[in-house]
């Protein structure tokens, strides 16, 4: 359980949040959506003990800022929305730097699992820096993965925390993508991440933060949550939320109202 | 440089990992050090060998005063300063690279050098104002003293200025690098335009860089110093590795961020200040030497850093020993050999490996 509360973060004399209470459950894929600026990658970021937070934040009952570094990252890894790579590295290379602390399993065929996990089986010799966007999105996907392989160890839950992390992918791989994330989850294992597609968020998260300026709209499942109300107070922009019956469940699914269509 | 031309061609390999690749290479610079080690002894102004004096003691003869003092008293430990400069300046280069997660930083750049440079030009010209007790009892170590004590300073300062809250931010530390370095070279000009020309001519020839000063003494002052600073290497790789994905990235990756950079820091400040102070401000080799090696086996400081190590002290006793016979039996210092090598050496890896690897 990953419990949030009343997280305030000021960045220089701006605040960011004011008092942000957010909950992730293992077992769930939790997403937080909101505009642009609305605050969800501080949040994330500040959960992750990136961001220096007032308020607290409690990993499966335990201080994170107690928490020292090397044991935080055996229990979470944390795909960022822009990992930069300062030197010529190769895509297997990358993906090995998330066994470097030494404390996940020391598998050496993990990596190259990780990569054929997210279709990347072959481009291990390739150099990072010659992917493609999306490539280089997916080759990060698998370092993290490699880092928290089991969505549990030893009774605890291990946690994902992903930033915007189908932001540059085409729309087979964002599938591919949200299953990995949905296969954690269900396994045990707890996912947050921040998202922008409605409709992706809406078929994979079981629980949904909505933010608008450093503020919680409101939490819950994706019924609760996806409203016309809720949707277009926070975005500014009128939108109709419809529900798709599925083989298992009813999905609300968000169109646009525009005034001007073709 | 044959290998190294044939490291470009298979960089990268298909597997993805380059780690044979680089073991190969550990080896062979292993083997170029120790080949270096045998000719920086067997060569020299003198015409002593060590071949031949070896042959004298298998032999059973006696060897000659004048052999043994050649040898053991002047050789060897110009031959062990050497490699242990050489491998502390490539160390220092690789490791501010990482650092500042920038291919062309360098202890040149943060003012390091600049700051161990003011305080040896500090003691070359203020040093006769120095209270006689004091300079009685630092005799001739003024000036080694002065420098590794202004590289220590400088490092200091801008540690304090980069860091605040806990946080090291490495823009802040290297625009402050630029501009201590811009004014320490103010300072060390105004003192340069009060020396007199015995002082200007110890100044050119400190500033140039020369080894042609070991002795034992030197070599156990500098010494430990540089030894620990190489110590630090296996730890600092990791993190260093780490932080090729940013600071954030690293510290989720488990690296204790802030205390991996404060050991990079200290490790910079003991190799660069030590090596100054008992060589002078010998350029090049910090940064072609890890740079050629990341061209070869890639960036991973688990290779990079020892093969940096073995190559950067190959590298700077090929450079001594040619300072010495060039104009035997004098010498020409050896920053010119290093920059005259290096320089054009660098740029032509540079033009050749353009279209291949994203530098």
């Amino acid at each position: 359980m990953l419990i949030a509360t009343n997280i305030n973060v000021s960045l220089g004399k701006t605040a960011i949040l004011h008092g942000v209470n957010f909950e992730g459950q293992a077992g769930h894929v939790t997403a937080i959506v909101g505009p642009n600026g609305s605050g969800k990658t501080t949040l994330l970021k500040a959960m992750t003990g990136e961001l220096p937070y007032t308020g607290s934040i409690l990993l499966d009952q335990e201080d994170v800022k107690a928490i020292p570094a090397p044991a935080l990252a055996a229990r979470r890894a944390v795909l960022p929305q822009n990992a930069g790579l300062a030197f010529p590295f190769t895509v297997l290379e990358v993906v090995r730097l998330g066994l470097i602390a030494g404390l996940g399993s020391n598998d050496s065929t993990l990596p190259r699992r990780a990569l054929e996990h997210v279709g990347l089986a072959g481009y291990e010799g390739r150099l990072y820096h010659a992917l493609s966007g999306g490539e280089q999105q997916r080759c990060q996907l698998a370092r993290v993965l490699v880092q928290v392989w089991e969505p549990t160890r030893d009774g605890k839950p291990s946690w994902l925390f992903l930033d915007e992390p189908v932001s540059a992918l085409d729309i087979g791989h964002q599938l591919e993508v949200m299953e990995i994330a949905r296969s954690f989850a269900n396994n045990g294992g707890g996912v947050i991440a921040v998202m922008h597609d409605l409709n992706l968020t809406s078929m994979f998260a079981d629980r949904i933060l909505l933010m608008k300026n450093g503020r919680r709209v409101v939490q819950g499942d994706a019924q609760h949550v996806l409203t016309d109300d809720h949707l277009s107070g926070a975005y500014g922009c009128r939108v109709r939320v419809n529900v798709a019956p599925t083989q298992h469940c009813h999905v609300p699914y968000i169109l646009p109202q525009v005034a001007n269509l073709r | 440089m044959a290998i190294l031309d044939a490291g470009i061609r298979l960089s990268p390999p298909q597997a993805g990992d380059r780690g044979p690749q680089a073991l190969v290479v550990l080896i062979l610079c292993a083997a170029l050090l120790l080949m270096m080690i045998i000719a920086s002894l067997t060569v020299g102004a003198s015409g002593t060998s060590l071949l031949q004096a070896l042959f004298t003691w298998a032999s059973g003869e006696q060897i000659g005063l004048r052999e043994k003092v050649i040898l053991f008293d002047i050789r060897a430990p110009r031959t062990l300063l050497g490699a242990l400069v050489g491998a502390s300046l490539a160390v220092s280069g690789a490791v501010m690279q990482g650092l500042f997660r920038n291919p062309l930083a360098d202890p040149g750049l943060v003012g390091v050098s600049a700051g161990a440079g003011l305080g040896a030009i500090l003691a070359i010209v203020l040093g006769g104002l120095l209270p006689a007790g004091i300079a009685a009892v630092a005799g001739m170590y003024t000036i080694p003293i002065a420098a590794f004590l202004g590289g220590w300073a400088s490092t200091l300062l801008l540690y304090r200025i980069a860091t605040r809250k806990g946080r090291t931010s490495v823009a802040v530390m290297l625009l402050a690098g630029i501009a201590l370095g811009a004014l320490t070279g103010a300072i060390a000009g105004v003192l340069v335009y009060i020396a007199d020309d015995n002082q200007l001519r110890d100044l050119t020839f400190w500033g140039l860089g020369s080894l042609a000063g070991a002795t034992w003494t030197k070599l156990l002052v500098a010494g430990p110093l540089m030894i620990l600073a190489l110590s630090t290497m296996p730890f600092l790789a990791r993190g260093l590795d780490a932080l090729t994905l940013g600071e954030a990235t690293a510290w989720h990756l488990g690296i204790p961020v802030q205390r991996m950079k404060n050991i990079a820091i200290l490790t910079v400040a003991c190799a660069t200040g030590a090596s100054v102070a008992v060589s002078g401000g010998i350029g090049f080799v910090g940064i072609v030497v890890p740079h050629l090696l990341r061209l070869t086996i890639g960036p991973s400081h688990k290779f990079l850093l020892p093969i940096s190590a073995l190559l950067g002290a190959a590298f700077l006793l090929a450079a001594d020993m040619v300072s010495r016979v060039i104009v035997a039996p004098s010498e020409l210092p050896i920053g010119i050999i290093t920059a005259t090598i290096g320089g054009p050496f660098f740029l032509f890896v540079l033009l050749r490996s353009r279209g291949v690897l994203d530098i």
